[in-house]
């Protein structure tokens, strides 16, 4: 399954920075048009991400593209480009309701219909960063079948919730679960926050400690050098990979021998723990470069 | 039988022994001491002269000649162009300067090579105008490039005769013991200066800070020591060293570092015991700190480290994981006060360092050196001497003679520098031959020379970016296009000497 543990931030005016955004090997680079850009930039940045995209192999890293929001005068430009430019993802800022989504759905399907590119081929993040758009969750995630996931923007909510944010992040907490619950429930992946503080290390392992064991798939993250910290918390332990390869050989040996249940360590295997041990072994092999006591193929069983 | 100036009759020959010289009397064959016992004046023990223009003619400055001096005061060094102008004003014409390297702060020598004064320069490096005028032309005589080994080498061999040394040292007692770690313009060693102290056939050395003799310890001796000349100062303390160079916060530098600090845990060469230089870049700095890690938690220490000293180096041998250092060049305020500081924190002169061709050299006693590149070429030759517009920027340095002395050499570098590729086809001018260079570590990959099929062998399940280093050339290419070459001028203007003394290479003038 696709991995989306870190989304960069490269602002879409910053050239040095977006010629070589996959070097760091976050799983997505989302190139930003929106608050990044100021208003004198729009046009620039949208051309450069245009050919950005066009001319330069970004390998194995997803591409996302933060659009302009279609309420704003850039928004439609934008995904005029986008779209022949073809990055895997899209990604809305500031979406409040169901109908958000629908109409950038309608938009990108006209678009692609008018640039010969296949329908429904590019992808759609619902950034939600408002009480609203919380409130709404589960039905912005279920609105459209482009949506791959849902990231959380807390800059603007806490704004709208008349608060501001704090190290432990309680203001964030509700917040942080409805996201949660809306993106499980539809089936669709979770991407916390930026965490601002880019010298405050110990304060991002912390966060993203706590967001790792609420469950969120990941975080977007703004500097470079916070990838890798990400990854490394991500990052299963030997003891879990072991576990984990141990479930999946014992559930292809009980597939060969055709036997119905299988346990190990004297514990029933079942489905969701079968999916856990996948899921493990995923970010084992992702996070290989600190993995090197572990062959390769052990870890693929 | 013959009467010596003590009374004794010496016979004229004996048996067995070759001829007899008869004792002369006690100040005969010494002229260099006191005249009579008691003189509380003493005119032939000082060597100090009042001023350079006095320290210019006594030491018998000639049209023609060579001189030299040391760049130990780097950017803040203010005695070259001392010297200069005062020759100059002698009317002096046609000098070759050998200093060891130049930098930013001799632009005037620019003025004294249109004039005539000089003729010809020999270094390892030249930067700022003057490499642009050299760049240009201004010379008629070719530069003559020489690596930090290569230069101890060819003065040794005598192929380099120095006829005056102008040293600047930062302290300095009145018979010429001088060291490079005390006074105002402290620079740390003096490891550059003590070949030419030893072999130049007159040495004057230049100070700011007179101290009591005898000045131990010493990195210049005074038997070596011709003439003294105390001026207000020798260089600005901003231009000698950085205050203290600081680990980046460049995601792009950090990155290669952590490839490089992994390719060098991995390659085979670091063991406990090994040895190690790294320069004063900014990826160099983080390599040694993220190494630092890698000690730590494999429990290793290194038995020396090499070189251009840092204060991380120093960091790491106060904290033990590094228990010697050989200096032949402090960077920072660090390693000025840790070359005093430490026991084992030990000058060491260029020779000692890197000459190829005396009795043993440091450089090829080093497990792991880590190296910059202006360009790269896929034959893995580097260029650190000229710009991607073909201008002189640069210098050898020891790059050359840490490549091929080290187990494993370490090219570190961004794969795109603002709109250059970093690999390419044919560099520039070759400093250090691709037969010496093992590995290529970039922002965007991993490359390892064919002929180190063992470090490859070693690093391939260790979850790096390894490429070839045309597929490295090639992902460049595809952001920065391939550049129109450079044009160049028919003319000279540059010789690249190897450190073994032949030529590797030369520079051709730019075109405007």
């Amino acid at each position: 399954m696709k991995l989306r543990r870190t989304m960069l931030y490269v602002p879409g005016n910053n050239p040095n920075m977006v010629k070589d955004a996959h070097i760091y090997r976050s799983d997505s680079v989302m190139f930003d048009l929106e608050d990044s850009v100021s208003v004198r930039e729009k046009d620039a940045a949208r051309l450069l991400i245009f050919h950005a995209l066009r001319c330069i192999d970004y390998e194995t890293t997803e591409t996302v593209v933060r659009i302009n929001g279609l309420d704003t005068p850039f928004g439609r430009d934008d995904v005029e480009a986008m779209v022949r430019a073809q990055p895997d993802i899209i990604r809305l800022p500031k979406t409040e309701t169901p109908e958000d989504i629908q109409m950038i759905d309608q938009k990108l399907t006209e678009v692609e219909r008018q640039a010969g590119v296949e329908a429904g081929s590019i992808k759609l993040f619902a950034a939600i960063e408002s009480a609203r758009g919380v409130v709404n969750a589960y039905r912005i995630a279920t609105s459209s079948e482009r949506l791959v996931g849902i990231a959380f923007g807390a800059e603007d909510f806490v704004t709208n919730m008349h608060t501001s944010r704090s190290k432990p992040g309680t203001e964030l907490f509700t917040a942080r679960q409805e996201i949660l619950l809306a993106a499980r429930a539809a089936g669709l992946h979770a991407v916390d926050t930026v965490f601002a503080d880019i010298s405050d290390d110990e304060g991002f392992r912390e966060e993203v400690g706590l967001i790792k064991n609420m469950g969120f798939d990941g975080k977007s993250v703004i500097n470079p050098r916070q990838v890798g910290i990400v990854h490394s918390i991500y990052m299963p332990s030997v003891v879990e990979i072991k576990t984990a390869r141990r479930i999946i050989r014992a559930i292809k040996r009980a597939e060969q021998e055709g036997s119905g249940v299988v346990a190990v360590n004297g514990k029933m295997i079942d489905k969701p723990v079968v999916d856990r041990a996948r899921h493990t072994l995923d970010l084992a092999q992702a996070s290989g470069i600190y993995l090197d006591e572990i062959e390769e193929e052990e870890i693929n069983g | 039988m013959a009467n010596n100036a003590a009374g004794r009759d010496i016979p004229a020959r004996i048996k067995g022994l070759p001829e007899i010289r008869p004792f002369e009397g006690a100040f005969k064959n010494t002229p260099l001491v006191r005249k009579q016992k008691g003189s509380r004046s003493l005119p032939r023990l000082n060597k100090i002269v009042d001023s350079i223009e006095q320290a210019v003619l006594k030491s018998g400055v000639q049209d023609g000649m060579t001189i030299s001096f040391h760049h130990h005061l780097r950017n803040g060094d203010m005695v070259l162009n001392m010297v200069m102008d005062v020759i100059a004003n002698l009317g002096l014409k046609d000098l070759t300067i050998a200093s060891s390297s130049l930098t930013d702060a001799h632009t005037p020598l620019i003025t004294h090579i249109k004039q005539g004064v000089v003729r010809r320069l020999i270094c390892s490096g030249i930067r700022g105008e003057l490499a642009e005028a050299v760049s240009h032309g201004v010379l008629d005589t070719p530069v003559l490039f020489h690596s930090h080994g290569g230069r101890a080498r060819m003065i040794e061999a005598g192929e380099l005769q120095i006829d005056v040394a102008f040293l600047a040292v930062p302290s300095c007692d009145v018979y010429g013991n001088a060291n490079g770690y005390t006074g105002p313009s402290a620079c740390g060693s003096l490891g550059y200066a003590k070949v030419d102290a030893v072999h130049a056939a007159k040495v004057v050395l230049i100070t700011d800070n007179l101290v009591e003799y005898p000045n131990t310890p010493f990195s210049i001796h005074q038997d070596h020591v011709d003439l003294i000349v105390p001026v207000d100062q020798i260089g600005d303390p901003q231009g000698i060293s950085a205050g203290s160079l600081r680990m980046t916060r460049n995601p792009r530098d950090i990155l290669i570092a952590q490839y490089a600090s992994h390719v060098i845990e991995h390659s085979g060469y670091m063991e406990d015991g090994f040895s190690i230089q790294t320069g004063s870049g900014s990826i160099s700095l983080a390599v040694t700190q993220f190494l630092r890690d890698v000690m730590l938690r494999k429990n290793y220490t290194a038995s020396f480290a090499l070189g251009g000293v840092t204060g991380n180096i120093v960091t790491l041998h106060e904290e033990g994981l590094i228990k010697r250092i050989l200096d032949v060049q402090s960077f920072d305020q660090e390693a000025i006060r840790s070359i005093a500081e430490n026991r084992y924190h030990t000058e060491i002169d260029a020779s000692y360092y890197a000459n190829p061709h005396n009795k043993g050299c440091a450089t090829n006693k080093i497990n792991v050196v880590v190296l910059s590149a202006m360009e790269i070429d896929t034959d893995f030759n580097v260029n650190v001497l000229t710009g991607s517009d073909g201008v002189i920027r640069g210098a050898s340095g020891g790059h050359s003679d840490t490549a091929i002395g080290s187990g494993i050499s370490i090219v570190v570098a961004p794969l795109i520098r603002g709109r250059t590729a970093t690999v390419v086809d044919r560099v520039d001018t070759i400093i250090t031959p691709g037969e010496t260079v093992d590995v290529l570590v970039t922002d965007h990959g991993v490359a390892v020379n064919p002929k180190r099929r063992d470090i490859y062998d070693r690093l391939k399940t260790k979850h790096l970016p390894l490429y070839s280093i045309e597929q490295l050339k090639q992902k460049a290419e595809k952001v920065t296009g391939v550049p129109e070459p450079v044009q160049f001028e028919d003319k000279i203007v540059g010789v690249v000497e190897y450190r073994d003394g032949t030529i590797i290479d030369v520079v051709y003038q730019v075109k405007d």
